[in-house]
């Protein structure tokens, strides 16, 4: 039940982009059509639950015993940057196709802050392994869902007749910000 | 501070070592002369040649898996090329140079199945369900996909005709003066 708690909590109401405002470059930048916005949702969901676990251990084993606290950015980021990097490599071994549609999209999720957000917040919350786990797996699920919703909204909104000013990334920001109030609905759910 | 610099050290050095271990194992090889290839067939991913796209017809064509007359769009000019750069003598007798067509869909034969818009690759024709498709010629290739999966046998192939824009002398026949 306290899993399940963290997970919808860590998906819907606690949302990585529309409530902690995490990862907004990717949610603007690729989520002009639908199947990059799977994509993208896709490899960070691998990157950011396999960060994850490794950050727990690094945090436990090393950082935390050894009162290394102040480097705990710097390990993470090479985690991540890790991790990254050999997603980047299987995705090229396994799947040509899946690797040419991505593109630029893959090495970049390096960046993503909401890699790097989803290991800090672990730390904060002093979370078990397998709480930790679900918690940067619903996270990125959370991610990968919003991604997809605003990525469906924009197909829409090419066609629609906007105002001059507004055409381009104005109204894209208005309609993030109408998603992230209809997101403001789950909040009464929450225990927590 | 030693334990700072050693634990960094230590973690960039294995995670370096894992992605090192990673990419040679996870390696995948590329032929150069796939590229090359690929570059001069059409393009145009029709997949007449029964491979998905251009670029897996020419990871065939590298491995030798494919004949050199593998592309019909291509015509004589493509296989004659392709078998220039992989070095081996095509049969070319039976690849005759029928010029270019257009695909023409007969009006009272068209039942408005959308078969054929699914499989154009140009997106040369309109239409709706249950209403006449017509095919816009400037952008017909003449790949014949339509061709092949219309139920009703209303689309066929016609030779683009001969205009005074683009008609031209016959060229010099240099062959029977070389051999």
């Amino acid at each position: 039940m306290e899993y399940v708690l963290i997970a919808v909590s860590a998906a819907l109401v606690n949302n990585v982009i529309l409530a902690r405002f995490l990862g907004l470059c990717s949610f603007m930048g690729v989520t002009t059509r639908i199947d990059t916005a799977v994509g993208m949702g896709a490899a960070t969901t691998f990157c950011i639950t396999v960060s994850a676990m490794i950050d727990w251990a690094v945090e436990h084993y090393l950082l935390e015993p050894y009162g290394l606290g102040y480097l705990r950015t710097v390990t993470f980021i090479l985690v991540i940057a890790a991790s990254v990097q050999f997603t980047e490599a299987v995705v090229r071994k396994i799947s040509p196709s899946l690797f040419q549609m991505l593109g630029i999209y893959l090495p970049l999720i390096t960046t993503n802050c909401a890699v790097l957000g989803v290991c800090l917040l672990l730390v904060e919350g002093k979370m078990s392994f397998i709480g930790s786990t679900v918690f940067a797996l619903a996270s990125s699920i959370g991610y990968s869902l919003v991604m997809v919703l605003f990525a469906g909204l924009r197909e829409r909104l090419v066609l629609a007749e906007v105002p001059r000013l507004f055409a381009g990334p104005p109204i894209g920001f208005i309609t993030a910000s109408l998603l992230a109030l209809s997101f403001m609905g789950f909040s009464g759910m929450s225990a927590h | 501070m030693l334990v700072a610099v050693g634990s960094l050290t230590v973690m960039g050095v294995a995670l370096g070592g894992l992605l090192g271990i990673a990419a040679r194992l996870l390696a995948v090889e590329e032929n150069p002369l796939e590229e090359e290839l690929k570059a001069m067939l059409p393009g145009s991913n029709c997949g007449q040649c029964g491979y998905v796209g251009c670029a897996l017809a020419a990871a065939a064509l590298a491995k030798g898996e494919a004949p050199v007359t593998v592309c019909p769009p291509g015509g004589r000019a493509v296989a004659e090329s392709l078998a220039k750069k992989l070095g081996v003598t095509a049969d070319l007798s039976l690849h005759q140079d029928k010029g270019p067509e257009y695909a023409v869909i007969e009006e009272n034969l068209c039942i408005g199945c959308t078969r054929c818009i699914k499989e154009c690759s140009v997106d040369a024709i309109v239409g709706a369900t249950k209403q006449m498709h017509v095919v816009i010629n400037e952008a017909c290739h003449g790949c014949a996909k339509c061709f092949k999966v219309c139920p009703t046998d209303a689309i066929k192939m016609c030779r683009v005709p001969v205009t005074l824009s683009s008609w031209h002398w016959a060229k010099p026949e240099v062959g029977q003066y070389l051999h």
